[in-house]
């Protein structure tokens, strides 16, 4: 059972990926799906049995390498961090297959996606039961695989090509400082796996790397490798690129699971980071400033899917900053409610595009909400989750990660705890933003495309509702066991709070205000959106252009991509200019041909001693009979 | 006097008298027969030079061991392949004379007197008795302009290589009073008696033999030579007395001036390089075949050269190998040569070759294989030769020889594939003559022999071995 939730993903993606020609489209389809409907319900189980059930195990399958002192296994290890993690992905990434169903009926090469998607759901769970850090590494490079995959599925339009390359360079950065913190891993520990480093912290915690402590060497180079995956502040312009790919995928993979791929190994790893302290106070301060950043872009952005991935790349911030402070279990809990919410919202916008014949732009919509009343509807509970309203899912984890923030009582946590409620003011403002654009006012879509605003087929709207119910209960029902008076047994150890760390009592004892102030600027921020555009619809424009300056350096999300195509693209193309010119064009292929040249030149001298004349053959001989006898003569002399 | 040992020598000399008689007495032409007699003399030959007892002979002027039947054999393999390749050629060219195969059998007889040599007198005999009879066959094709200045050539410069050979004979007689090989070996044991005029005596006789294999820069005759000759005599002159001069080259320097390796190793170091850089350069501006095949084979000789200036045993058994290779493979791509009619008339320009691989498959096949192997491509067996000698330099620490060698056999690379891709990929320049059985024989067994050497090269290597040791004593 432990096994097929892991193995029956990636029998789905070689039925559909190999074989997929031959047994059409709809048998491809039909594989994927029932594959992970399997694995969910594997995943679901292991989920109660590990997590609810309290039986942590690992399962040994094969040795991966074994070379001198490194030994690597491929093994999955079951505890309740990796349990709710793989509950969580079977069970939505099985809810985007069907909804994909809907979605992708219309296009041609439906096993690929299906292959792909598969593909990429078992990377994932091998990154999530990993029981060491290369096979960790192993899943973290097979989700970036799949989603350059993915994101360029249209590899036709040149826009998504370009966006798949971006991602995908984008994460080898990141991926750079994740190897050289596994490296540094295994010098410090000696040993990559988990149950060994984590067995043997005591006893290397005064060991150094260049002068710095090895722990917070390592816990900064593995987490600027989770800012690549995890899109956080610097190496964050690849998220909402990758919104040029299928909206199903833009759901499973940039918004529920691969993008918490980075919260996931700092938890992961909390062990090696709680005895970090100056890595942590990195974590904190990235996150808290991603967190407000991208809520202040999502503000005034227009295209659908990137005002979600702006608000993704938010959410994701204050991930890490509740990692950051020391409290891992708002950090995953927050991950679990917001992988539902969040995947809810990114489908429901696919139904709004699917319904707007593909339109994306929400200055072109309103007015439609009578048509897709369903749809509608899930955007209303997504938008009211993220916002954290109270008894929706986000309430309960967004306000218990700004309630640690606020009892970490220190100089970054207080940092962290502002830019929060200033990102949750924002969050709500922009969430009824998008609502109020899309669905209300006066249609601004041509007549055509109103005309065939039609609501989704029931194979996208029952994947809808089940994450719905998710985005309004997961928060109430599991809050006790995440974060409340059951935390310790129900984390067992997965998440480990060195004893100096004490948050997780001290988060119920903030003063009374700081649990209702998110709560307060959320509903402001409705009220601030509802304000702007239902019933002031002109007050927007004349703000944009009274502050022209600020909407600009918004709108083009803090010129960061224009920054980076300064700093490394054009001296980067500039430096590859050079190289083929002239070390290529000259060097390389001069010296060849100028060997050739040369060879014929050496040819046609050779050929002109030949002169056909007897008496200069013969002096040719004498000659060099001279020259040996002189040559031997000096010779005999010495 | 033991004459069994000069059996071969003695039965060539017989045959070829025999021949000679045969031929002139019959009205009718018999230059079939007297070719068929020469080979058959040939096969008769090898077979007595395989079975000869081991010795020395008529007072210390001749010897036999392991390295003169190595020799020997491949000399006959040579000459008779020789002979078989100009059979149909002959006939169309109308030089269908019983004159030639006597030549060939005099100048065989020639070789073999050579490389059983113990003394400079002999040695000079059969020296001369080969260049006399090559002197005439250069031009055996008489009312050709081309062919006769070839010979003209030759003979002129012949002369004048014989003359050096004969004054550097004459300073070693006169410094060490013997001409015979063991006493000038037991006189030079003491290094410290060579005199300067010993020196330049053995310079002379290298100067005498480099004429004969024709390595840089006692080379000059060659091109003109192998292109204004019939090409079954340039076929030959590229087979069997290459071999025969390099065994002597290896007989001389390695017995009576086995001592003073240290001075004679600098001079064919000299040569060695230039003949393998002239080799790799000259070829490439090239048009005609024959003209191409002669610089190639100057550069061979300053491959099989680099084992001799090796001095040593790997060295010595390198350049025989090396030769036996040379041989074999050279024959093939002679036989190719030889086969290039077109409408009746010889043909010999690379273009004529264009497209043969629609027109001829097998032959096109069997070309690519021995230029392939000529550029010492592995597992060819023109690779294992170069491997051999390169081995035995780096051995001895003439890195910049080998170095040099490999740079050049590279360059040499350039025109070989020119030949392939110009037989391979250009447009047919029209059909071939269908060729002979007797050619067609020479290139199969010679093709086989170069792609399957690498399969079981023991015997020949086992071969070279037992030469060297019986050469180096």
């Amino acid at each position: 059972m432990f096994v097929g939730a892991v193995f029956f993903p990636l029998l789905g993606a070689s039925i559909a990926g190999f074989f997929g020609r031959w047994i059409g489209d709809r048998a491809a389809q039909l594989a994927t799906v029932i594959c992970m409907v399997l694995a969910a319900a594997c995943g679901l189980t292991a989920f109660w049995q590990v997590a609810l059930g309290h039986s942590s195990q690992t399962i040994e399958i094969l040795t991966f390498v074994d070379v001198g002192g490194l030994e690597v296994s491929w093994a999955l290890r079951y505890d309740t961090l990796s349990a709710v993690m793989v509950g969580m992905v079977t069970l939505i990434s099985t809810l985007i297959h069907i909804y994909s169903v809907g979605y992708m009926s219309h296009d041609p090469s439906r096993p690929r996606f299906f292959a792909y998607l598969s593909l990429f759901t078992f990377m994932m769970l091998m990154l999530v039961t990993a029981d060491n850090l290369v096979q960790l590494f192993f899943g973290w490079e097979g989700v970036g695989l799949a989603s350059y995959l993915l994101i360029g599925f249209w590899y036709e339009k040149e826009s998504a090509c370009a966006a798949a390359m971006k991602a995908f360079i984008v994460n080898r950065v990141g991926d750079l400082f994740f190897m050289l913190g596994l490296a540094l891993t295994f010098w410090t520990f000696g040993s990559v796996e988990f149950s060994t480093i984590f067995g043997s912290i005591d006893q290397h915690m005064d060991a150094t790397f260049a002068g710095f402590r090895a722990y917070e060497v390592i816990g900064v180079l593995l987490f600027l490798g989770a800012c690549g995956k995890s899109a956080q502040l610097g190496l964050h312009t690849w998220l909402p690129d990758a919104m040029e790919g299928p909206t199903p995928v833009s759901a499973l993979i940039h918004a529920a699971t691969m993008v918490t791929a980075g919260v996931f190994l700092v938890a992961r790893m909390s062990p090696v980071f709680e005895y970090a302290p100056t890595a942590l106070a990195v974590v904190t301060v990235v996150g808290a400033s991603t967190a407000l950043f991208a809520a202040t872009i999502g503000c005034v952005q227009n295209d659908i899917k990137r005002i979600i991935a702006y608000s993704t790349c938010s959410q994701l911030g204050y991930m890490f900053f509740a990692a950051g402070v020391g409290a891992y279990q708002g950090a995953i809990f927050h991950l679990f409610t917001h992988a539902f919410f969040k995947a809810l919202l990114f489908l429901g916008a696919g139904s709004v595009i699917h319904a707007m014949s593909d339109e994306q732009d929400i200055r072109k919509m309103g007015g439609i909400w009578k048509k897709i009343p369903v749809t509608y509807a899930v955007m209303w509970i997504g938008s009211l989750a993220l916002a954290g309203v109270p008894y929706f899912a986000g309430y309960y984890s967004k306000d218990f990660v700004l309630e640690a923030a606020f009892a970490a009582h220190s100089g970054v946590g207080t940092y962290a705890f502002w830019c929060g409620i200033a990102a949750a003011f924002l969050t709500a403002f922009y969430s009824w933003r998008l609502i109020i654009l899309t669905f209300h006012g006066t249609p601004r879509a041509d007549h055509h495309t109103m005309e065939h605003v039609h609501e989704s087929p029931a194979v996208m709207l029952v994947p809808l509702l089940v994450l719905a119910a998710g985005a309004v209960l997961t928060g109430a029902v599991f809050a006790p066991d995440f974060i409340g008076h059951h935390w310790e047994e129900f984390w067992r150890g997965a998440i480990v709070n060195a004893p100096h760390n004490e948050i997780m009592h001290h988060v119920h004892e903030v003063p009374e205000w700081v649990p209702l102030l998110p709560t307060v600027v959320g509903l402001s921020g409705i009220a601030l959106a509802y304000i702007l555009y239902m019933l002031a619809p002109s007050i927007p424009g004349k703000l944009a252009s009274t502050f022209g300056g600020v909407y600009r350096f918004l709108l083009n999300k803090w010129y960061f991509d224009e920054l980076y195509d300064a700093i490394f693209v054009r001296p980067t193309r500039a430096l590859a200019r050079v190289l083929w010119q002239t070390g290529d064009a000259t060097i390389i292929d001069g010296v060849p041909n100028g060997a050739a040249a040369l060879a014929a030149d050496v040819a046609r001298g050779a050929v002109r001693l030949q002169t056909g004349r007897v008496a200069s053959y013969a002096f040719t001989m004498i000659a060099g009979l001279a020259v040996f006898v002189t040559m031997l003569a000096f010779g005999a002399a010495r | 006097m033991n004459w069994i040992l000069a059996l071969p020598e003695l039965v060539l000399a017989l045959s070829g008298l025999a021949i000679l008689g045969i031929g002139v007495l019959p009205k009718r032409n018999t230059h079939f027969a007297c070719a068929m007699a020469a080979v058959g003399a040939f096969l008769l030959a090898a077979a007595l030079a395989i079975g000869a007892p081991e010795g020395s002979a008529f007072g210390g002027q001749i010897v036999s061991d392991a390295f003169t039947r190595f020799a020997k054999v491949l000399i006959l393999i040579g000459a008779a392949a020789g002979v078989v390749l100009s059979l149909d050629y002959n006939a169309r060219e109308g030089l269908d004379r019983f004159e030639y195969p006597v030549l060939l059998v005099f100048a065989t007889l020639g070789m073999l007197v050579m490389v059983s040599a113990n003394d400079l007198m002999s040695l000079y005999i059969g020296l001369e008795l080969l260049s006399l009879s090559l002197y005439v066959v250069a031009a055996f094709n008489r009312d050709d302009e081309r062919s006769a200045e070839a010979g003209l050539k030759y003979f002129v410069l012949g002369a004048l290589a014989s003359g050096l050979l004969l004054y550097g004979s004459s300073l070693t007689y006169g410094f060490t009073g013997t001409t015979n090989f063991d006493r000038i070996a037991d006189a030079l044991s003491d290094p410290s008696k060579a005199s300067s005029g010993l020196v330049v005596g053995m310079v002379f006789v290298i100067v005498g033999l480099a004429f004969k294999v024709s390595a840089v820069p006692f080379h000059m005759w060659t091109p003109d030579v192998y292109e204004g000759a019939p090409t079954p005599v340039t076929a030959f002159f590229a087979a069997a007395p290459k071999v025969a001069a390099i065994g002597l080259f290896a007989r001389v320097l390695g017995g009576p001036f086995g001592d003073l390796a240290g001075q004679w190793q600098q001079v064919i170091v000299l040569i060695s390089l230039l003949s393998m850089v002239l080799g790799a350069f000259a070829a490439i501006g090239q048009s005609n075949i024959k003209r191409l095949m002669a610089y190639s084979s100057i550069g061979h000789v300053g491959y099989a050269l680099v084992g001799l200036a090796a001095a040593s045993e790997a060295g010595m058994r390198g350049l025989l190998v090396y030769m036996a290779i040379y041989l074999l493979m050279n024959l093939g791509a002679f036989a190719v040569l030889v086969a290039m009619r077109r409408q009746g008339r010889a043909v010999e320009r690379v273009e004529d070759l264009a497209g043969l691989a629609r027109t001829d498959l097998s032959m096109a096949v069997w070309m690519a294989i021995f230029m392939f192997s000529m550029a010492g491509i592995p597992p060819l067996a023109g690779f294992f030769g170069k491997m051999f000698v390169f081995k035995a330099a780096i051995d001895a620490g003439l890195w910049t020889l080998a170095i040099v060698g490999v740079l050049s056999s590279v360059v040499s690379a350039f025109y070989y594939l020119r030949i392939v891709k110009v037989m391979f990929f250009d447009e047919p320049a029209g059909a071939l003559d269908p060729r002979p059985a007797s050619v067609s024989f020479v290139m199969a067994a010679s093709g086989v022999f170069t792609t399957l050497f690498f399969l079981y090269p023991a015997p020949l290597v086992a071969a070279a071995q037992a030469a060297v040791a019986a050469l180096l004593g």
